[in-house]
């Protein structure tokens, strides 16, 4: 089944413009924000999107319980607030919430671990569907499964809600590695790799032609200061979302302000050592080496 | 003006990397353009797709309002695409953000939508040889009124204007950089002195 529309000569909903959109995120911040007013502070610090939630991960790890999609309502406030694309969140495996999404028109979906998973065995097939998808990954098999079932952004999970950037570092490195392994493969380890990582051959023989995911791959998941950002810029992201580490610090403005010129200027230590002066407090972190097991979000989905 | 032509991306969000490899392609030098002495240091310049407000927060940040604006007096060519050619309008219908005022031209941002609007088609260029090209349109800007110094190079079937000119200042609403098709590029190069690229 497609989705993908046709009328007087323009096609809608196709693989290149959800692909496309997330090329022009590139280099930016998306920030999550739980009201209207946050959204307006994050687009005038610099946000290229913002991700509209009922709780960042912070208080979803604090509060426990089942952690759903929110409220539409809420959302429609957010989307009428700012001129920026907006996304929100889905739980793993929840194509209902995914179509409600689609029918308020929101600009991207994350299928995400940080919401209770409604599915253990199956991701949403996202090609079905005209609104573009993002997902996370904790390596390139579990990157490449995403892309195979229609994403059109990656980003690598980290562990959200910590504050604690160990995880996504961890994430980032993997799928890097991997992808630097695989460009130095003849086309019979690459069948061998794509049966041990679980991908498809032909995706992973796209990323070795690339050099890169087929996507665009955003950082996630503990990013907490400009350097944290600038961090993940080097590391090989495409930009970077940051959950609860700017509405959970002494002043968010600021700080949205700093890790947005940190991210353009991620290679220029002078801009990133001005940007970071006198932010305030960070939020308060959680080391992820700390979580128990059962609490860690990135081990959610496949 | 060298020999060898410069031609610069401004970097400061969206997806500038993909136009570098189109300008490479054509054999032409492209570099990314951050700060003000990189600004000066190029002979033409483009500003990519990405996100309009976040490019002007950081442009006002980093002081690169008032070099921009006066990038194109110079006589050097400046071309935008989809953000870019939001940020050279003279107008928007919207509060924000504030443009460069460089194209006479009134603009509102995403003019076509919200994403689930955005589309692909085939577009005939005026100065554009061989088939129609491939066109892809993301949140695009709708361009709703042009002055009587605007060349309007190409149009969607209802005649929505979707390519202009204005001498050295050319905006598209859709994203060249992302097809793999360079023809728009080649014409870009084409607006520099003869000789002066590849």
């Amino acid at each position: 089944m497609s989705t993908n529309g046709t009328d007087n000569g323009k096609e809608t909903g196709t693989f290149s413009v959800k692909a496309g959109l997330a090329q022009m995120l590139k280099g930016g911040v998306i920030m999550d924000v739980v009201t209207d007013e946050q959204a307006k502070i994050a687009e005038d610090a610099g946000a290229c999107s913002v991700m509209a939630l009922e709780r960042v991960p912070a208080d979803i790890r604090a509060d426990g319980g089942v952690a759903r999609m929110s409220d539409p309502a809420m959302i429609e406030a957010i989307m009428r607030a700012v001129t920026i694309p907006v996304m929100a969140k889905v739980r793993i495996g929840h194509f209902v919430e995914a179509k409600i999404l689609e029918a308020i028109g929101i600009d991207y979906i994350d299928e995400s671990e940080v919401l209770t998973p409604a599915d253990e065995e199956h991701h949403v097939w996202k090609h079905d569907f005209k609104v573009p998808f993002v997902c996370g990954c904790r390596d390139l098999g579990e990157a490449l499964r995403r892309i195979g079932e229609g994403a059109a952004m990656i980003r690598t999970k980290g562990e959200a809600g910590t504050g604690d950037v160990v995880e996504a570092v961890r994430h980032m490195r993997t799928v890097m590695k991997q992808i630097r392994r695989v460009q130095l493969m003849g086309d019979d380890e690459l069948t061998a790799y794509a049966k041990e990582i679980g991908a498809s051959l032909d995706l992973l023989r796209e990323t070795k032609r690339l050099g890169r995911l087929p996507v665009v791959n955003f950082a996630a998941g503990g990013v907490a200061t400009p350097a944290d950002a600038a961090l993940m810029m080097h590391l090989g992201a495409d930009g970077v979302f940051v959950g609860s580490g700017i509405f959970k610090s002494g002043d968010p403005s600021e700080r949205g302000k700093a890790i947005v010129k940190a991210v353009t200027h991620y290679d220029d230590p002078e801009a990133i050592a001005e940007a970071s002066k006198g932010l305030g407090e960070p939020m308060v972190g959680i080391s992820a080496r700390s979580l128990a097991p059962g609490q860690e979000l990135a081990t959610r989905g496949w | 003006m060298t020999a060898t032509a410069t031609v610069g991306v401004l970097a400061l969000q969206g997806d500038f990397q993909e136009h570098c490899v189109a300008l490479r392609g054509l054999g032409a030098s492209a570099v990314e353009v951050r700060r003000t002495d990189e600004l000066d240091a190029v002979d033409a310049l483009i500003i990519p797709g990405g996100e309009s407000t976040s490019m002007a927060k950081l442009m006002d940040a980093y002081g690169m309002r008032a070099p921009l604006q006066a990038f194109p007096r110079s006589g050097r060519p400046l071309w935008g695409t989809c953000a870019g050619l939001i940020l050279m309008a003279s107008r928007l219908e919207e509060d924000r953000p504030e443009p460069l005022g460089l194209m006479d031209a009134t603009v509102r941002r995403n003019g076509f939508g919200r994403q689930i609007d955005s589309f692909e088609t085939e577009l005939a260029i005026a100065g554009i040889p061989g088939n129609p090209v491939h066109a892809v349109f993301i949140r695009a800007p709708l361009i709703v009124e042009t002055g009587p110094g605007v060349e309007v190079l190409a149009a969607l079937a209802d005649g929505t204007p979707v390519v202009v000119r204005q001498e050295n200042l050319l905006a598209s609403a859709f994203h060249p950089e992302l097809t793999g098709d360079a023809r728009m590029h080649r014409y870009f190069l084409d607006m520099l002195p003869v000789g002066a690229v590849p």
